[in-house]
C-alpha cells in the first residue's frame, strides 16, 4: 500500500472515532424538514401535474332538459373550433356507472328516482379551457361546468410556491448544518490543540493535520444525511397509513412516494459536501492559530 | 551541520534576546550551550527548526537557510532534527508506544516497520518493557527518556534539547545526559542547552556559553 494510501485511511479511523452521532442527528433532524417536504411535494405533483394535463370538460344540463335540448347542444358544441372532442353521457348511463360504486345503489334506491342530469364530456385545448368553461357556463340549459384541471393548476401553482419555500429553507438549514460543522471542528481543534502542537513541532505537514478534520466533516454531513433520509422513510410510513385509509375511501390508491433513489442519493452527497465545507472553513481559520513556541 | 552568523532575534514588543551570534557545529559534534536564565538559550535552540525565525542574520541547518524557509518546507525540515523539550510535550491521551509512533504517522511509514523502529528507539533509552504505560505513569526521568526515544526515532542526523535533566534529580540526568552522549557516540550531532556545570565538566566537551545575547 502506498504511504499516501496509508495516511489517508489513517485520518478516515481517526475521523471515525471522533464522530459524534448526536452532531449527526442534529443534522438529520435540520435536513429531514426540506427533504420530507420535497417528498410530499413530489407526490403531489404527480396527481397535480396528471390533473392539470385532463383537459376535459364536464357539462351538466338542467334537470329539466329535454333529450331533443341535449341532442342541439350537442351540435352547437360539436361546431366549436375550440372543442376537439364531444362525448353524451346520457342520465340512465350516469346512473348505471354510479350504481357500480360500492354503497351507492342503496343511496339511490332510497332516492327513488334518478337526480343526474344529462351530460356531456368535452375534450379541449389546455389554453382555452378555462374561457371555455366560462362561455359553457352561459349557454341555456346549462347547470354547471365542472373543470378538474382548473383547480388541479391552483393546486400545481400553490406547490410551486411551497417549492420555493422548500429551497429557501433548503439553504437556511444548509447554512445552519455549515455552521454545526464549523463549530465542530473548532471544539475537536480546541479538544487536539495539544497533539496538533506537538506534530507540527516534530513534522507533520499542515496537509496531514488538516485531514483528519475533512474526513471528520464529511462523514458527519454523510451520517447527517442518511439520518434525514430515515427520519423522512420513518414519517411517509406512519403518514402513508393514516392516507391510505382516507385514499381508499375516496376509492383511489394515493400514497405519498419515498425520494427517488437520485434524490436521496443527492441528499446524502450534499450534506457530505457541506459538511466538508463547513470542515474547510472552520480548519483555515483555526488551525493557524496554533503554531508551537 | 549548524551555522548562526550574526543572528539577531528581536521579538515583538522589543525584547532583545539574541544580539549576534556566531557559532558553528561540525557534523557528529556534541555541544553544551550554557547561559543563565533568560540568556537566550531557548531561543537559540528554536531558530533551529524554525519555530522561531531570526530578526537579521542567518541561521543555515544542513545547507539550509531556516531563516528563509518556505512555511511548507518546514516539516521536512523537523524531521531531520530531534526536538527534545524541558516540559517533554508528551500526548497523555495514549501510550508510551503510541507516542513514540507519533512521528511515524507523517513519514507514511508501513505500519510494522515502524513499530519497529518505535521498539528500537524505546530499547535505546531502556524503556521498552513500558510500552503500554500511559506517560502519566511514568517518573520524570522515564517520561524525558520517552521524549528522547520519539526524537531519535525518524533517525535524525540531529538532535537537539532544551534543559532536557532540568526537573530530574541527579541519578535520572545522568542517566538522561548518557542517552545523548551514546547517540553522539554513532555520529549524530548533539546541541544541549543546561545549566548543570558538574555535568558538563564531567562529559569535558565543547561549550558554548551564551550572555548578554552573544556567544561569550
Amino acid at each position: 500500500m502506498s504511504a499516501w494510501l496509508r495516511q489517508h485511511r489513517q485520518a478516515l479511523a481517526s475521523a471515525l472515532r471522533r464522530l459524534g452521532l448526536l452532531n449527526a442527528v442534529v443534522i438529520g433532524v435540520a435536513l429531514s424538514l426540506p427533504a420530507g417536504g420535497y417528498a410530499l411535494l413530489e407526490s403531489l405533483r404527480g396527481v397535480t401535474g396528471r390533473l392539470a394535463l385532463d383537459t376535459q370538460l364536464s357539462v351538466f344540463l338542467r334537470p329539466e332538459a329535454k333529450r331533443s335540448d341535449a341532442d342541439s347542444l350537442g351540435k352547437v358544441l360539436r361546431a366549436d373550433p375550440r372543442i376537439a372532442r364531444v362525448r353524451f353521457v346520457p342520465r340512465d348511463e350516469a346512473l348505471a356507472e354510479l350504481s357500480a360504486v360500492q354503497g351507492m345503489p342503496e343511496v339511490i334506491e332510497a332516492l327513488g328516482r334518478n337526480p343526474l342530469p344529462d351530460a356531456f364530456v368535452v375534450t379541449s385545448s389546455p389554453a382555452s379551457l378555462e374561457t371555455l368553461a366560462a362561455d359553457l357556463g352561459k349557454l341555456p340549459l346549462v347547470a354547471h361546468v365542472q373543470a378538474d384541471a382548473v383547480w388541479a393548476r391552483r393546486l400545481a401553482a400553490l406547490a410551486a410556491i411551497g417549492r420555493l419555500a422548500l429551497w429557501l429553507l433548503s439553504a437556511l438549514l444548509g447554512t445552519g448544518l455549515v455552521a454545526v460543522t464549523f463549530n465542530t471542528i473548532r471544539l475537536q481543534i480546541l479538544t487536539q490543540r495539544e497533539e496538533i502542537e506537538v506534530s507540527k513541532l516534530i513534522g507533520a505537514t499542515d496537509a496531514f493535520i488538516r485531514r483528519p478534520f475533512y474526513y471528520l466533516g464529511l462523514l458527519q454531513g454523510l451520517v447527517g444525511g442518511a439520518v434525514a433520509l430515515g427520519i423522512v422513510a420513518a414519517g411517509l410510513w406512519g403518514l402513508n397509513r393514516e392516507v391510505a385509509g382516507l385514499a381508499q375511501s375516496y376509492g383511489s390508491s394515493f400514497r405519498f412516494g419515498f425520494l427517488s433513489p437520485g434524490d436521496a442519493l443527492a441528499v446524502v452527497l450534499f450534506a457530505g459536501l457541506l459538511g466538508w465545507l463547513g470542515a474547510q472553513l472552520s480548519v483555515s481559520r483555526h488551525l493557524r492559530d496554533i503554531e508551537p513556541r | 551541520m549548524v551555522s548562526f552568523s550574526a543572528v539577531a532575534k528581536r521579538y515583538p514588543g522589543g525584547q532583545e534576546a539574541l544580539k549576534s551570534v556566531s557559532f558553528s557545529l561540525e557534523a557528529g559534534e556534541l555541544a553544551f550551550l550554557t547561559g543563565r536564565s533568560g540568556a537566550g538559550k531557548s531561543t537559540l535552540l528554536k531558530l533551529i527548526p524554525a519555530i522561531e525565525r531570526p530578526t537579521s542574520g542567518s541561521v543555515i541547518v544542513n545547507g539550509q537557510n531556516v531563516g528563509a524557509l518556505k512555511r511548507g518546507a518546514i516539516p521536512y525540515l523537523r524531521r531531520n532534527i530531534g526536538l527534545v523539550f524541558q516540559d517533554q510535550k508528551l500526548l497523555y491521551d495514549r501510550t508510551v508506544f503510541d507516542n513514540v509512533m507519533l512521528p511515524l504517522a507523517f513519514s507514511g511509514q508501513a505500519p510494522r516497520e515502524a513499530a519497529r523502529r518505535a521498539r528500537a528507539a524505546l530499547d535505546k533509552v531502556g524503556l521498552l518493557a513500558r510500552e503500554r504505560s500511559n506517560p502519566i505513569q511514568l517518573s520524570g526521568g522515564e517520561q524525558q527518556r520517552v521524549a528522547i526515544a520519539r526524537a531519535v526515532v525518524n533517525r535524525p542526523s540531529l538532535l537537539i534539547a532544551d534543559e532536557p535533566t532540568a526537573n530530574l534529580d541527579a541519578e535520572s540526568a545522568a542517566r538522561v545526559l548518557d542517552i545523548f552522549v551514546a547517540f553522539h557516540q554513532v555520529g549524530v550531532t548533539v546541541l544541549l542547552a543546561t545549566h548543570d556545570q558538574a555535568l558538563i565538566e564531567r562529559y569535558g566537551k565543547r561549550r558554548l556559553h551564551l550572555e548578554a545575547g552573544r556567544i561569550a
